[in-house]
């Protein structure tokens, strides 16, 4: 049968690249394999341009692998499985390039991308060291397209390729009819949790961070073929720079984009998919500061060896973890189960790169290099060392934990995570940060070999006083209230809070008295000083934040049923329903729900809520802003929220919808019953009456605030039900830049609605009523106050341009290379921290 | 630096490593039968919806309030109350995993994890039904 109005000619394009890809890579590695062993200078460059150009062949061939997926799902060809799985018609075309990384397949290929331009670069400056490293790069290359590959081999398919056909994947009857096309009328799309720009961002950074950590473990494997033992860190340390660097900024923006526009209601959960990226990058900081020691010292050469090795065993690791779907129990956003296959594969790549590498690291374990004698208590190589062997045992600590379904896959256990998940992890950590701290601030004054007491003494006299007092004075003036933890844990926050106060103090010093401001050395002292903002930060805004949606003191709250567990008052109820029009107090602030308005995306509608917040005493508007969270409302009601946040320099109001009311599918048939009424008149109502008390011009008082040039006219009435309760209600009328708007009150409790529409001819008030079964529209909120968490973005955005500062000065870079990169690194992180969603 | 140091450093760090496994208080993933014998204990139950139980939930009256009947793979119920709000694909969900513990005969819950078919894109039924739905 012929199918009518396929395009089959770009999925053949991009298939065949694919194999190409894969071929060449193999070629090339082999090539380069064969160029490392061969001495002979001549034969030895013959292999290497050969290997070469079947690097560029397999280069070009993973870029048109790249342009026929974007060309198949930009123009919603959902013939082809990949683009009906992820594209659709009314997606904006700013998220095609997150559509095509949201699966396995497109994202494998982002990560072999990387290689390629990384491949490219170190081709050009790795010199006598290119036939090794590429060799190693050039197998993970092969590796990757492997994933890709999607070519039957003795009845198993290898691979997923991102071509496959929806037709062939996909049972249906509609596929045995030859213009079964015209049925698929559009794509399942970008899962809505994905529509935002993060999405675009977020995962290339990643990604060149995990791609970049191949590099310091190709350099590692030069050396330890050639057995030139120590030349490679000096090399490699830029790249590991770089990673860091890298690494660290994307996933510090997984964090913010989890904090922006993700409901999980903070930057960092610990949960499984961000544990298994921050491990690599804690090992990698631990091996960059042992190549640091050994670059000076020539100490630490072995340790450098194994925290690379591991850093990328670690990369590999935390893969698996994430895409073969064993995290399906523990992590709300790892993928899901892939397929044995695929599992399988991945199992390879984790093994076939590292465990050869730390075959011949321990193989050549007791020819490397080391010194004898003892390290100075009093060297900076002695306390770097420990900080290195610190941020490693915290990094063992996390993945051991993190790594409980596969302990549990192995030994058949049914172990989970501790009941309190974060502070299983913080109550370790902040104790970590206490060490980190102290050390990151102190052992910059020490020097390499040995310390004069005397000189350390008085450099770190100033630094320690001033954390002591300012530590001190925060106790005082802004204390911490993370209390449910009991007085143990906040002793332990508090001295972390010092020792990054200690920190950030000592490494400014340092840059002032030690370096003179001459901050193109100063690339550590800058790292350090960032890192410790961004701890800070942390624990003030982690300690600090607070439920302010609280339900349990505010709101409405009508028990409907009994609840059989009855009502635990120390875990405060978290989620506040507003009606909309009823300012309902939450916190400090008057919320009320004005409106919904439509986006023109599909299904998104956005919450305007009005904050309000009063001095109490003089009733004098402080603060005044509207925050529009929105939420895609699917088919079946499923609702996924999108944060609203009013960003301040020193706190964020960070609020989130949980619950929406159902559009009654019946429309709302009553009708507006008209009265004309005089001041102490009565209408009924079904339910009993009301009474117009007095009409109010312009009044000023809790529930209005009109500024002098509006006009208002409120009615004061008084609602009797019959059962003998009273209500009141306030409906009025306002004039506002010439223009007439009413504000209708409600009685919840009576589902009786009154509009104030205007005078009549004889000087009557016309007042409407109107009754409805129907319930009015709401939404439930959940809403948080962060103090100072720009003190973490800017933490992180310092800290990154420290790394880059030490990068550039490490390879020697033009005095304008220097300012221009790290001004660009300066200019896009602050704008993406700390400007782009404020 | 020397062998012996680094051999007492492996010792404290291992030593440490140790304390600190121990200090975290695991939980375990138990079915509704198994969970009831550990009355107070906080657990990982994995089970599924029961459809045939009414969900009581209304964010009009008490946001805060779900209750819910959850069966397991061997066939046992029990009532799960959260003090949370609805998580909205709690209907579509296929299975859930839910962290609390057994309070007598219902199970008090603090987290909701769902595996809805309809948000991973790797399960091909669903992508069956929806796309024969035209």
């Amino acid at each position: 049968m012929t199918f009518e109005n396929e395009h089959l000619i770009p999925g053949q394009v991009g298939q065949f690249f694919i194999v190409l890809a894969f071929v060449a890579s193999i070629i090339s590695a082999i090539s380069y394999f064969t160029a490392s062993k061969i001495q002979l200078e001549n034969e030895k460059q013959k292999w290497i341009r050969f290997a070469r150009a079947a690097f560029f062949i397999e280069a070009f061939s993973l870029i048109t692998v790249f342009l026929s997926i974007f060309y198949i799902c930009s123009h919603h060809y959902f013939e082809y499985f990949y683009a009906y799985k992820h594209a659709s018609k009314e997606l904006e075309p700013k998220y095609l390039l997150a559509c095509i990384w949201e699966g396995q397949e497109g994202s494998f290929l982002l990560w072999a991308l990387w290689h390629c331009v990384l491949g490219t670069i170190l081709i050009f400056t790795s010199k006598k060291r290119e036939a090794p490293i590429m060799t190693i790069v050039n197998s993970a290359q092969s590796l990757l397209v492997l994933m890709i590959l999607g070519i039957y081999f003795f009845n198993t398919r290898i691979g997923s390729s991102p071509f496959v056909l929806t037709r062939n994947e996909l049972a249906g009857p509609i596929f045995s009819q030859p213009d079964y096309l015209s049925y698929i009328k559009d794509g399942v799309g970008l899962n809505v949790l994905l529509r935002n720009y993060w999405m675009v961002i977020h995962p290339p950074i990643l990604f060149l961070g995990f791609a970049s950590t191949i590099v310091p473990i190709s350099f590692a494997y030069s050396s330890l073929s050639t057995k030139d033992w120590g030349g490679w860190v000096k090399a490699a340390l830029p790249w590991t720079l770089f990673s860091a660097c890298v690494l660290g900024t994307g996933i510090m923006m997984g964090g913010k984009w989890a904090y922006e526009s993700l409901s999980f209601g903070g930057y960092w959960a610990w949960d499984p998919v961000e544990n298994a990226s921050l491990v690599p990058w804690l090992i990698l900081v631990a091996g960059l500061h042992c190549m640091a020691v050994y670059n000076s010292t020539k100490n630490a050469l072995r340790a450098s060896y194994f925290f690379i090795i591991l850093t990328y065993l670690f990369v590999l690791y935390s893969t698996f973890l994430t895409r073969t779907g064993i995290l399906g129990d523990t992590s709300v956003h790892a993928f899901t189960e892939a397929g044995m296959a695929m599992n399988v594969l991945i199992g390879i790549y984790v093994i076939a790169i590292t465990i050869p590498v730390f075959f011949m690291y321990f193989k050549n374990y007791k020819s490397i290099p080391t010194i004898q004698k003892e390290e100075d208590i009093s060297s900076r190589e002695f306390w770097m060392f420990i900080g290195s062997l610190i941020l490693f045992l915290s990094a063992i600590f996390i993945i051991s934990i993190t790594s409980l379904p596969v302990y549990n896959k192995i030994f058949g256990t049914n172990i989970a995570d501790p009941a309190d998940r974060e502070f299983a992890y913080n109550k370790v950590l902040v104790l970590v940060a206490v060490i980190i701290g102290l050390l990151t601030g102190a052992s910059q004054f020490l020097k390499y070999r040995n310390t004069n007491k005397k000189y350390l003494l008085q450099k770190l006299a100033w630094p320690l006083g001033i954390a002591i007092a300012a530590t001190i004075l925060l106790v005082i003036f802004y204390p911490l209230e993370y209390t449910k933890k009991g007085p143990g844990f906040l002793i332990a926050i508090y001295l972390a809070l010092f020792a990054s106060v200690f920190s950030l103090i000592a490494n400014a010093f340092y840059l002032k008295t030690v370096l003179r401001w001459n901050l193109k050395a100063g690339g550590a002292a800058i790292s350090h000083l960032g890192f410790a903002l961004l701890i800070g930060g942390m624990l003030i805004s982690s300690g600090n934040k607070k439920v302010i949606s609280d339900n349990s003191k505010t709101g409405l709250f009508i028990p409907f049923s009994k609840d059989p567990t009855g009502r635990n008052d120390e875990n405060p109820m978290e989620n506040l329903t507003l009606l909309k029009g009823v300012p309902t107090q939450m916190g400090q602030y008057t919320v009320t729900y004005m409106k919904d308005s439509a986006s023109n995306e599909k299904d998104r509608t956005f919450y305007k809520l009005h904050f309000q917040k009063k001095d109490s005493t003089t009733g004098k508007v402080e603060e005044d802003f509207v925050l529009s969270p929105d939420a895609y409302r699917m088919k079946n009601n499923n609702l996924t929220s999108n944060p609203g946040t009013k960003h301040y320099l020193t706190h964020d109001i960070f609020t989130y919808i949980s619950t929406i009311s159902v559009p009654d599918s019946e429309s709302d048939t009553a009708t507006f019953r008209n009265h004309e009424m005089a001041i102490g008149d009565s209408v009924f109502y079904s339910k009993g009456y009301f009474v117009l008390n007095k009409i109010e011009k312009d009044p000023q008082n809790e529930r209005f605030h009109f500024s002098p040039t509006d006009t208002a006219l409120v009615a004061d009435i008084t609602v009797h039900a019959n059962d003998g309760t009273q209500y009141k209600a306030y409906p009025a009328l306002t004039i506002k830049h010439q223009q007439l708007d009413f504000i209708n009150d409600t009685v919840v409790a009576q589902n009786l609605y009154l509009n104030f529409s205007g005078i009549s001819d004889n000087k009557k008030f016309k007042i409407n009523s109107k009754e409805t079964d129907k319930l009015t529209d709401f939404i439930t909120l959940k809403a948080y106050y962060f103090p100072y968490i720009n003190l973490v973005w800017l933490g992180l955005v310092i800290m990154s341009c420290g790394f880059v500062i030490s990068l550039v000065s490490r390879v020697k870079a033009s005095k304008l290379v220097t300012y221009l990169s790290v001004g660009l690194v300066l200019a896009f992180l602050f704008y993406m921290f700390l400007l782009a969603n404020a | 630096m020397k062998t012996s140091s680094i051999i007492i450093l492996v010792v404290i760090a291992a030593a440490i490593g140790a304390l600190l496994m121990y200090s975290v208080d695991f939980s375990t993933y138990d079915t509704i039968s198994s969970a009831k014998q550990k009355q107070g204990q906080y657990v990982h139950l994995i089970a599924r919806l029961d459809k045939s139980k009414p969900i009581q939930y209304d964010a009009l009256k008490d946001p805060n309030y779900l209750s819910f009947y959850a069966v397991d793979s061997l066939g046992n119920t029990t009532q799960v109350i959260y003090h949370n709000t609805k998580p909205p694909e709690l209907e579509q969900s296929d299975r859930v995993v839910l962290k609390g513990k057994m309070e007598g005969n219902v199970f008090e819950c603090n987290d909701i994890l769902l595996k809805c078919p309809s948000k991973y894109k790797d399960n091909k039924k669903e992508l069956e039904k929806s796309v024969s739905q035209y």
